[in-house]
């Protein structure tokens, strides 16, 4: 096959038309036009007016700064608490089924469903269920930010440990059993073969996962929506659905909903390049 | 060899992708035998649960005439949303709808003259058109409605009390109050819970919060305002303490209760007093009998509202894309006219979407719940007005309706002092917003 792309650069071309073609019209035109209509008033794409960087400076008017704000730190601390404990148990998970006992297939197909279910569904089932447990103590989900946090918390773990613990156990499998046996022979107990073998080994996968589960938190939108709906008062309220809340919210802040979502990009691209950065760094080669 | 591999493959490709085109384009269309050249009407739908209505209406209409019609149904709660992105595509819809002075605000550059159509004519009153403020018509209202406390007349017998000992707050409360505190014995409660979950919570913090305005309005004789006073937040407590104290759900997790779940309180017999309006006749036909039920005006505690009637008015109006083509524009007129006129339309609109038109030639749905409501106004009660549409924001509306939910967790003054600034201060800062 590389061949044939070598001698005829045309079919190369051929051939990567309609992706590229697919990416432009799907990705690469419509962000130009959002950093573009993120300095516009606009309703529909028919009627957009130039407006300059009053769309920015509304963002931080009065108390809808504020709600930003808080919506910036909700997700900013829900995206590192679930991303530790996301990652911790399917690790764990991961390395309870990649050991030697009878059903272990079983076992990973049961924690992998999850995630095939729809978020908007699962924001909703969940709701049902975990309203029914806080009524009991006169509290719903919505009662203040903390349920809300914790409900989320929950359903995300629920719905991704399955993921990331295929990622993992695919990692551990890679990693040669004669390198824990020679540790093994050389002395070396089981916390160290951990630590000093296991987990430097499968690097690779965890900065995959970190990645995924990081983005993940800061991006997540659905289960909000369907779980909280932003909460009492946007006291649950993410950022990702702080934006489109601020897109419907009143006539005339479309434009102000597109400028937190330009925001919103340059912080999750920083964020997510910072953090590839790091965990690749530690990478084993 | 490889080269007419390479060949063939692309060209497989080629045309899997211009099928795909194809195939996307032909979607758009929908019915058959249909002429392009009479025009092309395509109404994006308010009402879930009227678009199989009118998707039949769209079928006779083209079987009758040739005219294609399409008719888009936004799913509950995304019209604006839908809206929007519909109306950015090439064929954007002909026919759409605003729920008044806000919804101008944001489509007027796309909403048509109506003024001289035939269609705006046939309206029985003027009042029923939507007119900016050089007095031309841009939208015409279609459907009248009516909410107010649905009452099932049979536990109200069976738990000792008559409709007519109803006139006013006071005596409403009283009977509330006696309903609820022999709940456990009667096995029924007073009212069905005014459940705060998404799907319902619309209920309060728009068509309860509308009372409040409704009476400011009325005593500063005013119809619209940038500064809202609040000065009927009073009655609005009244009401809200009442629904959520004489229910059966326990007011600190209203936000837990779903429409579904509230709906079936009153049709399971399990409360007496339900507010919803006309529109919810559906979901009680055939669980509660025509004959045990009446109708009660919100009663708030205002001065003189043992005159006060049902809430009459509408949020729909009908506009027409002005930015659409001239053959298009007709067509979706002349739709509208056969609609609202013609036998097959006017037996649709009344009869499988259970609506009551404003309209000349209009009939009167199967709706008990209407009915009971033309006899209210007939008895010469006093209508109370829709002013939603006088409501600075969709923010707004969050605003109180979360402020609510957190009064009925801890019902007291300081929670009830955020109702208050959620109702006036935000009105003031909601359109500061909007013009700023």
């Amino acid at each position: 096959m590389e061949k044939i792309m070598k001698k005829n650069p045309g079919y190369f071309c051929l051939f990567l038309l309609p992706t590229l073609l697919a990416f432009m019209i799907g990705f690469v035109v419509p962000f130009g036009m959002g950093i573009y209509m993120s300095f516009c008033k606009f309703n529909t794409l028919k009627d957009i007016e130039w407006v300059g960087i009053e769309n920015y400076t509304k963002i931080f008017m009065a108390d809808e700064g504020e709600i930003f704000l808080n919506s910036f730190w909700f997700t900013a601390l829900f995206a590192v608490i679930s991303t530790v404990a996301i990652n911790v148990i399917a690790f764990m998970v991961a390395v309870l089924l990649t050991k030697n006992f009878g059903g272990t297939n079983i076992f990973r197909t049961i924690f992998f469903m999850p995630n095939l279910l729809g978020g908007v569904l699962l924001g909703t089932i969940w709701k049902i269920l975990l309203n029914g447990v806080l009524v009991t103590m006169r509290e719903t989900l919505t009662t203040n930010g903390t349920n809300g946090f914790i409900g989320l918390l929950i359903l995300m773990i629920w719905q991704q440990v399955g993921y990331m613990m295929i990622i993992y156990v695919a990692g551990l499998q890679g990693i040669s059993d004669d390198l824990k046996e020679a540790a093994k022979i050389d002395g070396a107990n089981s916390k160290q073969i951990l630590f000093k073998i296991t987990i430097p080994l499968v690097m690779p996968s965890i900065s995959m996962c970190t990645f995924l589960t990081l983005t993940n938190g800061f991006k997540l939108f659905d289960q909000n929506l369907t779980l909280t709906g932003g909460g009492l008062k946007h006291n649950s309220e993410m950022l990702a659905l702080n934006i489109y809340n601020t897109f419907y919210s009143r006539v005339g802040w479309k434009g102000v909903g597109q400028a937190k979502a330009v925001l919103f990009f340059l912080l999750v691209g920083a964020i997510a390049i910072a953090q590839l950065k790091i965990t690749q760094s530690k990478e084993a080669d | 060899m490889k080269k007419r591999i390479a060949v063939l493959l692309a060209s497989a490709m080629l045309m899997t992708s211009a099928l795909a085109g194809l195939a996307s384009c032909k979607s758009g269309g929908g019915n058959s035998g249909a002429d392009a050249s009479k025009g092309h009407v395509y109404y994006l739908s308010f009402k879930p649960e009227a678009d199989e209505a009118w998707q039949e209406l769209a079928k006779a209409y083209t079987e009758e005439t040739g005219v294609q019609v399409d008719i888009l149904t936004a799913a509950s709660g995304t019209y604006e949303t839908q809206l929007s992105s519909e109306m950015s595509k090439t064929d954007a819809p002909t026919i759409f709808q605003i729920n008044g002075p806000n919804g101008y605000a944001r489509w007027k550059d796309f909403c048509y003259d109506l003024t001289d159509t035939d269609f705006a004519k046939e309206l029985n009153s003027q009042d029923f058109a939507f007119k900016d403020s050089d007095g031309k018509t841009r939208g015409i209202g279609y459907v009248l409605e009516t909410y107010g406390i649905i009452v099932n007349k049979k536990l109200l017998e069976q738990s000792g009390h008559k409709l007519d000992e109803i006139t006013n707050f006071e005596t409403l409360k009283a009977v509330a109050d006696d309903i609820h505190a022999n709940a456990a014995t009667n096995g029924f409660d007073a009212f069905s819970t005014a459940g705060m979950e998404s799907s319902t919570d619309w209920r309060f913090k728009t068509h309860l919060a509308n009372l409040p305005i409704y009476l400011e309005y009325k005593a500063d004789g005013i119809d619209t305002t940038k500064t809202i006073k609040g000065s009927a937040l009073d009655n609005f407590r009244n009401i809200w303490d009442l629904y959520i104290t004489d229910a059966p759900t326990d007011s600190a997790v209203l936000a837990s209760k779903t429409m579904a779940e509230c709906t079936a309180e009153f049709t399971d017999g399990k409360a007496v007093f339900y507010q919803n309006g006309t529109w919810a006749y559906g979901d009680i036909k055939g669980k509660i009998a025509d004959e045990d039920l009446a109708y009660l005006p919100i009663y708030t505690g205002a001065e003189g509202e043992e005159n006060q009637g049902l809430c009459t008015g509408t949020e729909n109006y009908m506009c027409i894309n002005s930015q659409a083509d001239e053959k298009d524009i007709e067509a979706s007129l002349e739709f509208l006219k056969w609609v609202f006129t013609s036998e097959t339309g006017t037996d649709a609109v009344a009869n499988k979407m259970g609506f009551l038109t404003p309209f000349k030639s209009g009939k009167t749905p199967d709706n008990y719940l209407v009915k009971l409501a033309n006899d209210s106004l007939a008895s010469g009660k006093s209508p109370v007005s829709w002013n939603f549409s006088t409501i600075p924001s969709e923010d707004w509306k969050n605003g109180v309706g979360d402020a609510l939910t957190a009064y009925a967790a801890k019902p007291g003054d300081d929670t009830w002092d955020a109702v208050k600034v959620a109702f006036v201060d935000g009105w003031a800062s909601e359109y500061a917003k909007i013009e700023g």
